[in-house]
């Protein structure tokens, strides 16, 4: 019986992670790049409608999630344009991005008629084997009982570990977020790599946002990222900029929201508002170690300074 | 005139101006394959700017350059670099949390786009081996000592096909060694073929490394010949405008007084594996006394000069300021009971590049009766003084409305000495006073302490330039693996006799 209860924990961890895998990602590579992308909590509202709007135009999910990504990539844009080329503080276009937005998904989502607020989704992600294998033991429903995304959002975390460390383009990336001016001297284009890496950063946050409305919650709500695109950020800090570890730390974060629904399952009652703030404190806690731990500082020397070549 | 096929690099009146302002006017500049070619000129002669214009970091406001006999315009260093032209900056363009390897290949076309550390560690030994140039590919940039930066800069230049290196004061931050090894690489590369631009203000390195010289004053070329058709003297004229002041030597008509700062067997120990970084280190400066500290570089020097300051703790002894302990008095009591310190570091740790000149010259007075009235600044009278200091200290450059991050070296340098000075401190700790300074401005700094040293100061100078230490010196002290291994009247020693302490001989 408790074998069950803490699998059925762990796959639940794992969809409740998957938005934040996937924005978390994202996140890795703007800020690999030097530029700190506060705004993935907006961005991913924006991925969210827009997705929920295609698919129950079209009825079909992958179609809204293709629409989430473009979308959430072109809102990105927003803080391409301000931050990189117009050097703007990447604090304030970060914290405005959300609130700009939220505000803007909200407003797409009350048009239309009916309006998205009062629309259901028939169309969902659903699992990608045959119910029959999800009950093979452990590895059924870990593993095998999961829809397309999540196993994109494994593939995504991959590459990008893949990408950041063992490719030509990702040592470039490094350079330019850890020190845009030598990376400029050795001939590398410092604003376009950074436009690049903005862009494929809100593509995995609008991913992230999708996957809310088109599997997590199967509806569209206001503001239903509910910080999710906040805790990716930080996340990606507390796991210094690696994504394997990013998945690690989100499952866990996903694990422990969870915790709720586990001790119900084992008969526990723990108030819920103490619950809701521990995933905060357990993760925290480990990746301060972890990364207190670590010999070489992965955090881009760069990150959130503009770069003007010109500066003197 | 040169035929065009000889010629590396042909400038024909480059002119540019920042904000209006003009910085280099109407320079022809002509580089032969081959050679070592000094560009000479004191701070903000408009040396770094031409090399800036030339790498493809600036673009000039008028005129043409060539480059092997062709039209040459690079719109970015990315250009300039793959029309095979390619700068060392004072700041190396070196990714500090990043391995020598990927320094060296970062931007070059031809490393795989599947890669792994070892493949690229191997790629940078072939590199390296092709030059005859060594530093271990694993070891990351951060971990390196500065002439290896310097190195693997070049090396990492050399490697995306370099045939015009140019190099901005490229021994401002090497030991003797270092720079003497240096020199050799670049010869080694001139015979090679290369063109080489060495940029510097030290007439010494002209003479013992450059085949030509072009001389730059105010943004205008003033002279270009052979090295061994002029002198140290000749070129100190041509770039000044004037005949240098007589040399320094030392004064003898002055008298020392009191014992102002003693030191007993202090010692500094942060690690107690490693050596400690100060080992009873006994010393004392007198009033009207300049005691100069001479070592090479890492040898404590720095750390000497932290604990007398407060900015360090002791692990043992005593530190006395005119008799009392101040071993464990924080820094701004120290400053209150006469301590002035000119740090090394003065960008960081001296002034707030970001303020203005009022805002600069009253940190460390900020609490004085003079300047405020409660928590309140009386900005009028802050404002009269820093015009005073100004005027006394010969600060050029200063703009109202504008952060002093648009002075030059050497004019921040007298910033913050005036500030330090205005004061009158009973002692002057000063670290590496003049580094950076061109001759001009080092010659100022000198004078002034030497007339602060008459009026009674006592002065502790650090300094990494021996014949600095042993010109305006009383007593000279040298430092070696943080003991003090001699200390003698200047008056006894010569350049010699400490170049072997420093280095660990008796």
């Amino acid at each position: 019986m408790n074998d069950w209860v803490l699998i059925q924990s762990l796959v639940v961890a794992v969809s409740t992670g998957t938005p934040v895998v996937l924005a978390g990602s994202g996140a890795i590579l703007t800020q690999r790049s030097g530029v700190l992308d506060l705004g993935v909590e907006g961005t991913m509202l924006i991925g969210a409608v827009t997705g929920f709007w295609v698919t129950t135009a079209t009825g079909s999910p992958f179609a809204g999630l293709v629409v989430a990504v473009l979308a959430a990539a072109v809102f990105s844009m927003i803080q391409g344009v301000l931050a990189v080329s117009l050097r703007a503080n990447q604090v304030v276009v970060g914290v405005a991005l959300v609130i700009f937005g939220s505000g803007l998904s909200s407003f797409i989502g009350s048009q239309g008629d009916p309006p998205l607020a009062r629309r259901f989704s028939g169309a969902i992600f659903t699992p990608v084997f045959p119910e029959s294998v999800h009950d093979w033991p452990a590895v059924g429903p870990l593993l095998l009982s999961h829809d397309p995304v999540v196993y994109m959002s494994w593939a995504f975390v991959a590459v990008v570990q893949w990408y950041v460390f063992r490719t030509r383009t990702g040592m470039h990336l490094r350079a330019v977020g850890h020190d845009p001016a030598s990376a400029d001297a050795a001939g590398l284009r410092v604003s376009g790599m950074r436009y690049l890496h903005v862009a494929l950063g809100g593509a995995a946050a609008g991913a992230g946002g999708g996957y809310l409305t088109l599997r997590l919650f199967s509806d569209w709500f206001d503001d239903m990222t509910a910080g999710m695109g906040w805790i990716a950020v930080i996340l990606v800090i507390l796991a210094s900029w690696r994504s394997l570890r990013l998945l690690v730390a989100a499952y866990a974060f996903g694990a422990i929201s969870s915790l709720g629904f586990t001790l119900q399952l084992l008969g526990w009652n723990i108030p819920t508002e103490l619950l809701a703030i521990l995933p905060f404190l357990v993760v925290y806690l480990v990746m301060v170690f972890v990364s207190a731990a670590e010999r070489r500082s992965q955090m881009p020397a760069a990150l959130a300074e503009p770069y003007f070549r010109e500066s003197r | 005139m040169p035929q065009e096929t000889e010629l590396a690099v042909r400038t024909i009146g480059i002119s540019k101006e920042f904000f209006g302002q003009s910085v280099l006017e109407d320079v022809d500049f002509d580089l032969r394959w081959g050679e070592i070619h000094a560009l000479l000129g004191e701070n903000g002669a408009g040396k770094s700017t031409l090399c800036s214009i030339l790498a493809g970091l600036y673009h000039p406001t008028r005129g043409e350059m060539m480059l092997a006999g062709a039209p040459y315009s690079p719109h970015s260093p990315h250009a300039a670099l793959e029309a095979g032209v390619g700068m060392v900056y004072q700041h190396f363009r070196l990714v500090e949390q990043m391995t020598v390897a990927e320094n060296i290949l970062l931007g070059n076309p031809d490393v795989p786009v599947r890669m792994t550390a070892s493949g690229l560690a191997d790629r940078a030994r072939e590199v390296m081996d092709r030059h005859g140039l060594w530093i271990e590919p694993t070891r990351y940039v951060a971990d390196l000592a500065v002439g290896e930066k310097q190195q693997a800069e070049i090396i990492r230049l050399l490697n995306r096909g370099v045939k015009v290196l140019i190099l901005d004061e490229p021994t401002a931050v090497l030991t003797p060694r270092e720079a003497e090894a240096l020199f050799a690489t670049l010869r080694n590369l001139a015979d090679q073929g290369q063109g080489v631009i060495l940029v510097t203000h030290k007439l010494r390195e002209v003479q013992q490394s450059a085949d030509t010289v072009t001389v730059l004053r105010s943004g205008k070329k003033v002279a270009h010949q052979g090295v061994e058709d002029t002198t140290t003297h000749d070129l100190a004229r041509l770039m000044i405008g004037e005949d240098l002041a007589p040399g320094s030597g030392v004064d003898a008509s002055h008298t020392t007084g009191d014992k102002l700062l003693e030191l007993h067997s202090v010692s500094v120990v942060s690690d107690a594996a490693t050596r400690p970084e100060l080992d009873d280190v006994s010393l004392t400066v007198r009033a009207g006394q300049i005691v100069g500290v001479a070592g090479v570089s890492g040898n404590g020097q720095r750390e000497l000069a932290e604990v007398i300051t407060g900015l360090r703790t002791t692990t043992s002894g005593t530190i006395r300021l005119r008799g009392e302990d101040i071993s464990s008095q924080t820094i701004g009591s120290r400053i209150n009971k006469g301590m002035g310190f000119v740090p090394e570091d003065r960008l960081t740790r001296g002034l707030v590049l970001g303020l203005e000149i009022e805002d600069n010259v009253l940190l460390r007075s900020q609490r004085d009766r003079e300047f405020s009235i409660g928590p309140f600044l009386r900005l009028s009278v802050i404002r009269q003084w820093a015009r005073r200091l100004i005027d006394r200290f010969d600060i050029r450059g200063v703009r109202r409305g504008l952060p002093i991050s648009v002075l030059s070296g050497g004019n921040l340098q007298r910033l913050i000495l005036a500030r330090e000075l205005s004061r009158q401190p009973a002692l002057l700790v000063a670290s590496e006073p003049t580094r950076g300074l061109d001759v001009g401005a080092a010659e100022a700094v000198r004078t002034t302490l030497k007339t602060e040293r008459g009026r009674g100061v006592g002065i502790l100078l650090f300094s990494g330039d021996l014949e600095e230490v042993l010109g305006i010196s009383d007593e000279v002290v040298v430092m070696y693996e943080g003991r003090i291994v001699a200390s003698r009247p200047a008056s006894e020693v010569d350049v010699a006799q400490v170049g072997r302490w420093m280095a660990g001989l008796t």
